[in-house]
């Protein structure tokens, strides 16, 4: 028999209440305005939008607003929102060769055409917590080079220190990639749908991740060859005209990660590479990713599968947070028919148990010798 | 007179924000009528980065991208796309381009707004890249002994 249970209504509509009171927080202060999100909190921002997997800095700072803070929340809240809208076009690959530069460095070569820019980064910082911040003093604005008076070009470095061909390149050669939003994910896994899975995947598994091999465990030395961010235009090709056409710019971060060397009785020894790009300032998620994209491609380069990180099941299907926190979230939920039917099984268990304890019992009294009399 | 091609004029106007249109918008005069032939409507699109770089495309994630197409009285037509949910924005791009047709209001166009426009943003990309010149590292050697 079966009975179906209901309530809860109006505790859920009060719980639901509370949070929007406690999320406006003390009235006396001004409401947080979603602008303000997007432009003082941006990196918060900039983390929804890669994991939710859609760019919409406003949505992203909305999300988050709402979420209270709670980035793998806000995650959900995108990635929901995502699902109402139609696709309307697929973009030319980007081109980050050509992105307008903020921020611009190599861990592997000091002198590189362009120079090392280092934008605006929390690197070098002295981590002491800045109380004049907590007393609201004025910011003086950020330092401009007048002498500049357009960007100096910065070539992708990889590409462009190949002569020795010491660097593995990686070359188009035409292949349209899977797209893992319309055909579900299959194993063994192609690189490009791998990337786009940990394009998506949570920073903090992918960073946990990218840490175990540098610890050891499928250990690949790598380099940061070059890391940049910074704007890069989007185009779309359009029937109406049969051209393609920008329609706007995004912010995009890359890392170019170089590791030690692959080869074969035929191919002399180069470094390998492994890739990471995503959404907006998101630095620390592509150094990880291109970790983990590397150690991914352990089969392709002959190497030994040692470690997590190079099990691409384990770590593809595990990647995303709003899958994750929806089945751990899951448990939550009323679960009193499930429990009490393992409440059933336990007891008959335990009274088998008994049982079988009480016949051991009696057959150890049966062939026990007579104990001596006191 | 200079010309816009259509994608430059697209692109010009696509990577404008939509209060820097408006604000150059009012110097065009009365404009003919027009009615929204399709949208404005709001999807998205699909964005490909490449393996390394260079390499094989693989998709990157989405991105929010608005389409208007808009015909004047005369039944000329315009189309206009633009990244975000702006409505305003595409339309007022599809509407340029429906404009940009008529000999009698294109110098206009191209004096009163894109023109105008084009400064300001190359203004903008100029004093971006002076920002980011300013965080170059300028290395130098340190020389020990004789």
């Amino acid at each position: 028999m079966y009975v179906a249970v209901k309530g809860g209504e109006q505790a859920i509509a009060s719980a639901h209440r509370w949070l929007a009171d406690r999320r406006r927080g003390d009235r006396e202060r001004a409401e947080l305005e979603v602008a303000q999100i997007g432009d003082q909190l941006r990196l918060a921002v900039d983390r929804v939008m890669s994991e939710a997997s859609l760019y919409d800095p406003e949505l992203a700072a909305l999300a988050f607003k709402q979420a209270s803070g709670d980035l793998t929340e806000a995650v959900f809240l995108l990635r929901a929102y995502r699902t109402t809208l139609p696709r309307l076009a697929v973009s030319e690959p980007l081109d980050t060769a050509g992105m307008r530069i903020e921020r611009r460095i190599s861990a592997t070569y000091k002198d590189i055409p362009g120079g090392q820019i280092l934008g605006p980064t929390y690197d070098y910082t002295h981590r002491l917590l800045d109380f004049l911040q907590l007393a609201g003093a004025e910011v003086p604005p950020a330092e401009t080079r007048d002498d500049v008076t357009d960007a100096e070009p910065c070539p992708q470095i990889l590409a462009l220190l190949n002569d020795e061909g010491l660097v593995e390149q990686a070359i188009d050669d035409g292949r349209e990639p899977m797209d893992i939003t319309r055909d579900p994910p299959d194993y063994p896994m192609g690189r490009a749908a791998r990337l786009q899975m940990l394009a998506r995947g949570d920073e903090g598994y992918l960073l946990a991740l990218g840490y175990s091999t540098q610890r050891g465990y499928g250990r690949n030395h790598p380099f940061a060859g070059e890391i940049r961010q910074g704007q890069v235009e989007v185009e779309i090709h359009v029937e109406e005209w049969d051209e393609t056409i920008c329609v706007g710019e995004i912010a995009l971060s890359e890392c170019q990660m170089i590791n030690q060397f692959g080869g074969s009785r035929e191919a002399a020894p180069q470094f390998t590479r492994g890739y990471g790009l995503a959404f907006g300032h998101n630095e620390r998620k592509t150094m990880a990713m291109a970790l983990v994209d590397r150690a991914l491609r352990a089969e392709e380069l002959g190497e030994p599968i040692s470690g997590p990180a190079q099990q691409a099941e384990f770590v593809l299907a595990h990647a995303d947070s709003v899958d994750a926190s929806g089945f751990v979230s899951h448990l939550k939920l009323p679960h009193y028919v499930d429990f009490q039917s393992e409440l059933d099984l336990l007891r008959r268990l335990r009274r088998e148990h008994a049982a079988r304890q009480a016949e051991l019992a009696d057959a150890h009294e049966a062939v026990k010798p007579p104990s001596e009399e006191s | 007179m200079t010309r816009t091609s259509r994608g430059a004029r697209q692109r010009l106007l696509a990577l404008s924000s939509r209060q820097h249109i408006e604000a150059h918008w009012g110097a065009l005069g009365r404009l003919p009528d027009h009615r929204c032939l399709r949208g404005p409507e709001t999807g998205m699109a699909m964005l490909k980065g490449r393996i390394g770089a260079t390499g094989n495309a693989f998709h990157l994630g989405e991105m929010t991208l608005t389409r208007a197409s808009v015909a004047l009285d005369d039944g000329t037509v315009g189309h206009g796309w633009v990244r975000g949910r702006d409505h305003r924005h595409a339309e007022l791009i599809a509407l340029a381009d429906a404009v940009a047709q008529h000999a009698a209001w294109q110098e206009a166009l191209e004096t009163r707004v894109l023109a105008p426009l084009a400064d300001e943003l190359a203004a903008r990309q100029r004093r971006d890249a002076a920002t980011a010149a300013a965080t170059r590292v300028d290395f130098f050697t340190l020389v020990r002994g004789e």
